[in-house]
């Protein structure tokens, strides 16, 4: 056990040695590691309450999804029914409902039925044909009536497409603050976790992806008797669309056609600007081909008479139409002020959101009190290292520097392991790392107490030190194993802090029995073969 | 040179004399602090019961806490719960999210800030948390449940790697020191939090290590001295190891203590609680986790291989007769 072969030394020295190489980058500032060749570009990433930011966990409206779902089923049966090649070719439907969550009608022409079913057919087959799985299951009651009905796996496979463009919409949204490195997660199956570090102000952060950014460009009905609108009457065709708070000059609504002229899909760009006339902060958008030549149609179609620019279900305004508007392009004005007009106009050049997302935790540390938290814990963590370590010292001699020594390297180690793995340092993680100083301690303790032990007994030097390690190693182990146990248990089940905690945690157990068992004993063992002492003060 | 000793060599002390007191009070201890849990419950923060916490520092001197309560109440979003952080000029002001919002944390925050920045020009605030009541009921649930299952998954590995006796002793003893540690939040009233169940764990996982270490000797000394009773078998075990026990608490105390003393104010409960763990610990090593094998009749038959317990007669042997020169 004590005897060491030359390539079990080197073993060890070489890990020990990228140890303390890997653990240099964490140690020195940004530019200077820049500077470093690319393997030693990895250090420790530091938690956001330790630098300061802002960490938001988002989860999508999935009511609102399965409803734009819903919405959109009905707008392709409708258009599947209309049929390709001219008027002959439609299928007459009606009482076309949307309750429960179904699409269900009824088709006009019995004979019909069959092609009609055949059409929703290959609308609703889904991205999981191959399996035998639909998005929508379609059924006939009663020889007349149409139902379809989404599928689990069709409404999963919704969920899934529309986190995935959601959370590469936020990405687009949260880039375009120009922060550093922000980090844009899915979490589970219906949230994503935004972590932006350094940021000071997240209410800006928070505008920007709260915003779903569905814009639409529709008809003010003119039709629309107010006093009947009022009562919540309206034309067929039509709805009411309450105003954007603090918008409409008084007004609470108006009374809008369902029909979108252009949508926020066809927009190619968006900036924030200045209205000329008022000086107010404006967003100018430009539309694509196609939605310039609606625009320029329906805009010459319609002067005189007022259109609205709705935003997330609220009109933002409604301008009357003075002139037909050709070049394709827009202002959408609003009481803005010059962030917000801004935060908008990046909503709108990311695109919409798939599904409404609302902000259900947010964690905000300023980088002052995130310094301050990283000086006073470094400051306290050297000074209970140094404590610990003198007390080695004072109880266990020699054995104790060679504790000592193994304690230190195992710092530069748990630091090496978490910048090879990219991990991230948290407060509650540098308590885990004292705790982990501790398990060290701990296991050299063990093995100290054993050998004096074994002295007392009468074994000579030797068979004492081999006993010690030993024997000790047992109980070593045991006691690491649980606390695998616990850290792993820790990571899987617990969040945020608690999962910070147990990271630094399991990969100091590892470090440390290493450290606090095999490098203490390779040094043990060559005091033992080169001095060959007949007594141990220990 | 001469070595510090923290514990004389070969002590002697008879500890199970004390069991059944030590039982007793701990026990009663346990009681107490279930019924302060329960009575005065704990002072849970926004990660189990959702709103906002935002931490404000002064630059000046601190106002007095009433008079914080004061403006922040008339901020208008009721009750606010203020807590001073250790000795900085800082404290924590808790209240529920305004519309009393349980699925949203959207605009939550902005409205506090903006009051306190009103109410005190000349303070800063250094963090701002909300936690919506979705979050904070899953937070809860994975709280407890990765505490129940760390105690139970450890509790099968030492029943796997002993004996049942030695598995059922280390979950009560877990369930004193967790007990205990509730206990303490409640007297103290510190916030309990998501960091605070890492404390919880933490305290596990120390409380285990110690076990073991004192379950180890035990097996190993019922290998050895087969035809020694029971208690003194476990007075030797716990007198073996005890200079490792103290040596291995003081050292955590003592890492902790500079942890308590320097640390960043944001952890002072954690470390606390661990603090108190670690002390709590070092007595049921002693006198908690070992009486209990006494009550399961733990003797040297529980680990005896059963087909071969005849031929291994040869390690029948007294103590001290083991072979050294002594």
């Amino acid at each position: 056990m004590l005897d060491f072969p030359r390539w079990k030394t080197i073993g060890i020295s070489i890990i020990l040695l990228l140890g303390i190489l890997f653990s240099i980058p964490s140690f020195l500032p940004e530019k200077t590691v820049n500077n470093l060749p690319s393997f030693l570009q990895a250090k420790v990433n530091l938690g956001l309450d330790l630098a300061g930011g802002s960490h938001l966990l988002l989860e999508a409206d999935i009511a609102d999804l399965r409803k734009t779902q819903l919405a959109n089923m009905e707008k392709t049966v409708r258009t599947a029914m209309r049929g390709e090649s001219g008027p002959d070719d439609d299928i007459a439907i009606g009482e076309l409902s949307t309750a429960g969550g179904k699409i269900s009608f009824l088709v006009r022409d019995l004979a019909k039925l069959d092609a009609a079913r055949e059409r929703l057919f290959s609308e609703t087959r889904g991205t999981q044909q191959q399996m035998g799985q639909r998005d929508w299951n379609i059924t006939v009651i009663d020889s007349t009536r149409i139902v379809m009905t989404p599928t689990g796996a069709g409404q999963a496979e919704a969920v899934k497409n529309a986190m995935d463009t959601a959370r590469d919409i936020i990405d687009k949204r949260v880039n375009a603050l120009g922060t550093r490195e922000p980090t844009i997660i899915r979490e589970g199956d219906d949230r994503v976790v935004v972590q932006v570090p350094g940021l000071q102000d997240p209410a800006a952060l928070k505008e920007l992806i709260g915003k779903t950014a569905r814009l639409e460009f529709r008809m003010v009905d003119t039709n629309a008797d107010p006093n009947e609108a009022a009562a919540g009457r309206v034309p067929v065709g039509s709805e009411i669309v309450p105003y954007a708070v603090g918008e409409g000059n008084g007004a609470a609504f108006e009374v809008l056609r369902r029909q979108v002229m252009i949508s926020g899909e066809q927009l190619i760009n968006a900036q924030q600007s200045y209205d000329p006339q008022s000086n107010q902060p404006v967003v100018s958008i430009r539309f694509d081909s196609g939605g310039s030549a609606t625009f320029a149609k329906v805009t010459a179609q319609n002067v005189g008479k007022r259109f609205a620019m709705v935003l997330d279900g609220k009109v933002l305004s409604a301008p009357s139409i003075n002139e037909p508007i050709l070049g394709g392009s827009a202002q959408i004005s609003g009481s803005f002020s010059v962030a917000s007009a801004n935060a908008l106009a990046i909503s709108l050049r990311s695109g919409a959101l798939p599904v409404k997302m609302t902000v259900v935790e947010e964690r905000t540390v300023t980088p002052e009190l995130g310094a301050d938290s990283i000086r006073k814990g470094a400051i306290a963590g050297i000074i209970a290292t140094v404590s610990v370590l003198v007390l080695m010292l004072v109880v266990y001699g020699r054995f104790g520097v060679y504790a000592c020594v193994a304690l230190i390297f195992n710092v530069f180690l748990i630091i090496a392991v978490m910048a090879a793995f990219n991990a991230t340092l948290t407060l509650p993680g540098i308590a885990g790392f004292v705790l982990t100083i501790g398990a060290a301690v701990d296991a050299n303790v063990l093995i100290n107490e054993r050998i004096r032990e074994e002295l007392k007994r009468g074994r000579r030097p030797f068979q004492a030190v081999e006993l010690g390690y030993t024997e000790a190693s047992r109980a070593i182990f045991d006691a690491n194993v649980t606390n695998v146990i616990a850290a792993s248990l820790m990571f899987w089940f617990g969040s945020g802090p608690i999962k910070g905690f147990a990271v630094v945690l399991t990969i100091g157990i590892v470090t440390s029995v290493f450290t606090a068992v095999t490098v203490t004993r390779m040094f043990v063992a060559h005091w033992l073969r080169t001095k060959r002492p007949t007594a141990i003060n220990i | 040179m001469r070595l510090l000793k923290l514990v004389p060599d070969d002590t002697n002390i008879d500890f199970l004399r004390w069991r059944k007191v030590a039982s007793a009070m701990s026990i009663i201890l346990v009681v107490i602090s279930i019924a302060l849990v329960a009575v005065r419950g704990l002072n849970l923060g926004i990660d189990f019961v959702g709103g906002q916490s935002v931490r404000v520092e002064f630059t000046q001197d601190m106002p007095p806490i009433d008079e914080i309560r004061e403006k922040v109440g008339d901020i208008g979003l009721g009750e606010a719960t203020i807590q001073q952080f250790g000795s900085d000029k800082a404290v924590s002001i808790r209240t529920a999210l305004p519309d009393g919002g349980k699925a949203t944390a959207e605009r939550a925050g902005q409205q506090l800030v903006a009051g306190l920045n009103k109410a005190f020009p000349t303070a800063k605030t250094g963090s701002v948390e909300t936690v919506s009541g979705k979050v904070s009921e899953e937070l809860l649930r994975t709280g407890a449940i990765s505490l129940a299952l760390a105690m139970l998954g450890i509790s099968i590995y030492i029943w796997v790697r002993f004996e049942w006796q030695f598995g059922v002793g280390a979950l009560g003893r877990l369930f004193h020191e967790v007990a205990l540690t509730f206990g303490f939040f409640a007297v103290t009233q510190i916030q309990f939090d998501l960091n605070s169940v890492a404390a919880l764990l933490t305290i596990v996982g120390y409380s285990l290590n110690d076990t073991i270490v004192v379950y180890d000797r035990i097996r190993e000394n019922l290998k050895k001295y087969r035809k020694m009773d029971i208690i003194p078998l476990l007075n030797l075990s716990i007198n073996e190891t005890l200079s490792r026990t103290v040596m291995t608490s003081v050292a955590m105390l003592l890492a902790l203590g500079m942890l308590l003393i320097f640390g960043p104010d944001v952890i002072f409960g954690f470390t606390a609680a661990i603090l108190l763990g670690v002390f709590v610990g070092t007595y049921s090593s002693i006198l908690m986790s070992t009486p209990i094998l006494v009550w399961l009749k733990v003797g040297p038959h529980s680990f005896v291989p059963r087909t071969t317990a005849g031929i291994e007669g040869g390690e029948r042997v007294e103590r001290k007769d083991d072979g050294a020169v002594v």
